[in-house]
């Protein structure tokens, strides 16, 4: 193992040394596509310049991304999930920390979403709140209630994703180009989206964290 | 009547139309088979679509929101990622089709909505013009790619899907280090624009490396084959088709795209092709013996792959002086090998399911018990030997016709080796499988729809071999590989 | 050499560093971390670049990017993280089998 060492680290030293030639030699100043950005900014609907091109301009990769975060959990539900500790009765420090933060937390992601149309924020933000306050109440034994763990949690688990390809095609049938917002519905349009991405981002990296896929009632 | 159809937007319902078919699967698990199936017939008839409308209209060209390259982001469809299209729903129309009567209930009500979410991630990555949209695409096929891997749970395939993740992890970071010194050395992520602006500077070389060795490590391309026979060996049987037949292609593409739009037209690239030439050579080789060495069944099919990656990579070095020839041959073989690959790993799943094992001299009787499977096998066997009539001996034609009238005797060597080597392992299993038992097996049955998959994709491996005149034109068209002519 | 290439720098050197422990080390906590670093050391390049703006705003694309690079690289974490714990119930050790031919 030692003599792999020895080979690997001159080869890992040659990289890095290219690598970093490579970077310094990039022009001092770019600008990239600060200049478009801020000149259609005014069509896009928000006035946050990350969250213009988030939603708007390469909202195509956003509704690839969450279909990614989807599939994380399906192949971590295909795989028998990971079987979290049950803690019926959460010690006093969890206690009162849980009581405590998750109205924060719900209150801090509902303000990250509304202030990510002009300041940075927004529905990825919001929702890894929400997902962090998913896990503490998962972390003092709390489960979701068996009716709603099986069907409803899917279509909340999909909503977000299920949402961004259906206004995605009736753009299209509407504007003629997939995802086209019209200037004038730009803003409502992106709040919508981004407020059901929230939820299913949420519920997702919730889901992530607890264990097994909740079976439905009719399955053996 | 016309026109309606060549103005339905066949390429956006080639991506939205799996992406749902996944959510109701993934919402209704009951009617996942119902849901998959459909889609899959949904994507073979828009890709049909597309190609009548590509051979009236020429490129597809779509700009997604509007907006246009640089700020968003395009999508575009000429003949190379029409073809990839076709081997895409044609195999996952197979697979489908095998995988109704595969999986048990408990495990179909993971893999459908997978599957077709994988079946997206492949459209959405041929159709795509922008590197970092690629990036995107290519987790999302990685991702799915892995968890299906991983279906059957064994501890074989647990190991398989971690090593593979990994793997194909590594390969993501370092192509996405590539698109950022990219996008900041040349202020875009669209091919085409890259491709009129990119200057032969310090950080295009270290974007040319970091892109080539993370794709190189996705398309399994010796030495960087390691984690693939594992993964494609423990998959369940029509997963491993999938993964053999386009989820190697799928990177190979992209590399394929960016060398011939971005790199190649400007980087002084004979060390690069001579590289890839003999990785290639390596890959032929060690992949072929390897496959002659195995006792398991999907091991050999699984080092056959790696030995057929290879061959895409003998025309690199080719293309400087006979790139119509050389790039025709590459599009020939990825289409060929996708069919025949996928149809020989169902035929392997259902001796598999058949009897209960797959060890190669296990294999009695199988002609007599399952003539279909054994007739799927052969007929894939032949086009990856590279025979005729089958789409493998056009595109090793065309290989070797690149190679001599080059006098590059070395590949044509190659070549020829590479394909004895093949008929080697090919014959190997066949020769058990027309032998008497000695011992009667328990023997359980094979669902018909899974033989007919089989046999039905084997078929089409060799009818691509009458079809070198159509195929070729189709691929020709948008000029993908900077000629403007094409052979027929 | 303006503070954003010293930054970029930064992120190149842990991307060495996470290949480096990626192939070193055995146990698969080990490697399923070093990706996560070498995932960082590519946003932190991202990033850092997208400073040269020269005036007051950065380039806000990259960010974007970056956005969406966490929020894959969190996805592929999970599913590493979970594929691990099963590879450890079923044979005991985190770690990847040595490559033998059976």
């Amino acid at each position: 193992m030692e003599k792999r060492h020895w080979l690997l680290l001159p080869l890992l030293l040659t990289l890095t040394a290219g690598l970093g030639y490579a970077v310094l030699s990039l022009p001092e100043h770019a600008e990239g596509l600060q200049h478009m950005v801020s000149n259609k900014m005014e069509t896009s609907g928000v006035s946050n310049p990350v969250t213009a091109v988030l939603l708007n301009f390469r909202g195509y990769d956003t509704l690839l991304e969450m279909v990614v975060l989807l599939l994380a959990l399906l192949g971590v539900w295909s795989l028998g999930g990971a079987a979290l500790h049950h803690e019926t009765m959460p010690g006093p420090i969890l206690d009162t920390l849980v009581r405590l933060l998750i109205p924060v937390l719900i209150l801090v992601a509902a303000y990250l979403l509304w202030v990510g149309a002009h300041a940075p924020g927004g529905a990825f933000q919001a929702g890894s709140l929400l997902g962090a306050a998913g896990v503490l109440l998962l972390l003092t034994g709390w489960r979701l209630r068996a009716g709603l763990a099986a069907l409803p949690l899917r279509l909340m688990l999909v909503a977000g994703p299920g949402l961004f390809v259906a206004v995605a095609a009736l753009l299209y049938l509407v504007e003629g180009q997939l995802l086209a917002y019209p200037p004038a519905q730009a803003a409502i349009l992106i709040l919508l989206l981004e407020t059901v991405a929230m939820l299913s981002i949420g519920a997702t990296l919730a889901a992530l964290f607890s264990g097994e896929r909740p079976q439905d009632k009719e399955s053996k | 009547m016309e026109t309606v159809l060549t103005d339905i937007p066949w390429a956006l319902i080639l991506i939205l139309l799996p992406l749902g078919g996944g959510m109701l699967c993934f919402l209704w698990p009951r009617m996942a088979r119902v849901f998959g199936l459909i889609t899959a017939a949904g994507v073979m008839l828009s890709v049909v679509g597309l190609g009548w409308q590509l051979l009236k209209n020429g490129v597809y060209h779509h700009q997604v929101g509007g907006w246009g390259a640089p700020l968003g982001i395009d999508l575009y469809a000429d003949g190379l990622s029409l073809l990839m299209l076709i081997a895409t729903a044609l195999v996952g129309f197979g697979v489908s089709l095998y995988s109704i009567g595969y999986f048990k209930p408990e495990k179909a009500i993971h893999f459908w909505p997978i599957w077709l979410f994988l079946l997206a991630a492949l459209n959405a990555l041929f159709l795509s013009a922008d590197i970092f949209n690629l990036y995107v695409t290519l987790e999302m096929m990685g991702l799915a790619a892995v968890s299906l891997t991983a279906l059957t749970g064994s501890r074989e395939a647990l190991s398989g899907a971690m090593r593979y993740l990994l793997a194909t992890l590594l390969g993501s970071l370092a192509y996405l280090l590539g698109v950022a010194l990219l996008y900041h050395g040349f202020g875009t992520v669209d091919i085409a624009l890259l491709g009129q602006r990119v200057e032969a500077t310090p950080y295009l070389w270290a974007a040319l490396g970091l892109i080539s060795a993370g794709l190189l490590l996705k398309t399994a391309l010796f030495p960087l084959h390691f984690w693939l026979p594992p993964a494609h060996a423990s998959a369940p049987a029509p997963v491993s088709g999938v993964l053999s037949a386009l989820v190697v292609k799928a990177s190979f593409y992209i590399l394929l795209r960016l060398w011939l739009e971005i790199f190649e037209p400007i980087v002084d690239g004979e060390g690069i092709e001579t590289l890839f030439g003999l990785l290639g050579v390596a890959a032929i080789l060690y992949g072929s013996v390897q496959a002659l060495r195995q006792t398991r069944l999907k091991l050999l099919i699984a080092y056959s792959t790696v030995a057929q990656i290879g061959y895409l990579f003998l025309a690199f070095p080719l293309a400087a002086a006979a790139g119509v020839t050389a790039w025709s041959a590459v599009a020939y073989l990825a289409i060929s090998h996708a069919l025949a690959k996928a149809a020989m790993f169902m035929a392997a799943g259902n001796l598999l399911q058949f009897g209960g094992h797959d060890r190669i001299t296990g294999l009695d009787r199988v002609v007599q018990r399952l003539p279909l499977t054994a007739g799927a096998f052969a007929l894939a066997g032949v086009s990856i030997m590279g025979l005729p009539p089958s789409g493998g001996f056009i595109g090793k034609w065309l290989l070797l016709e690149a190679a001599l009238t080059q006098g590059r005797w070395d590949l044509v060597g190659v070549i020829i080796l590479g394909g004895l080597l093949a008929a080697g392992y090919i014959f190997k299993v066949l020769g058990h499988t027309f032998t008497q038992a000695e011992v009667t097996h328990q023997s359980t049955e094979v669902p018909a729809g899974m033989e007919w998959a089989a046999l039905l994709l084997a078929v089409g491996a060799i009818l691509l071999g009458f079809l070198a005149a159509p195929l070729l034109m189709l691929v020709g068209i948008g000029d993908p590989f900077g000629i403007s002519e094409i052979r027929s | 050499m303006s503070p954003a290439f010293s930054y970029a720098l930064v992120g190149v050197g842990l991307f060495s560093i996470g290949l480096y422990a990626l192939i070193v080390h055995a146990h698969l906590l080990r490697k399923i971390l070093a990706i996560n670093i070498m995932g960082s050391g590519v946003f932190l390049l991202l990033i850092a670049l997208a400073k040269r703006t020269g005036d007051a705003q950065p380039d806000a694309v990259p960010h974007a990017m970056v956005i969406t690079g966490i929020v894959v690289a969190v996805s592929a974490t999970a599913l590493a993280l979970t594929l691990m714990l099963k590879v450890a119930a079923a044979t005991g050790r985190a770690e990847l089998p040595k490559e033998e031919q059976e």
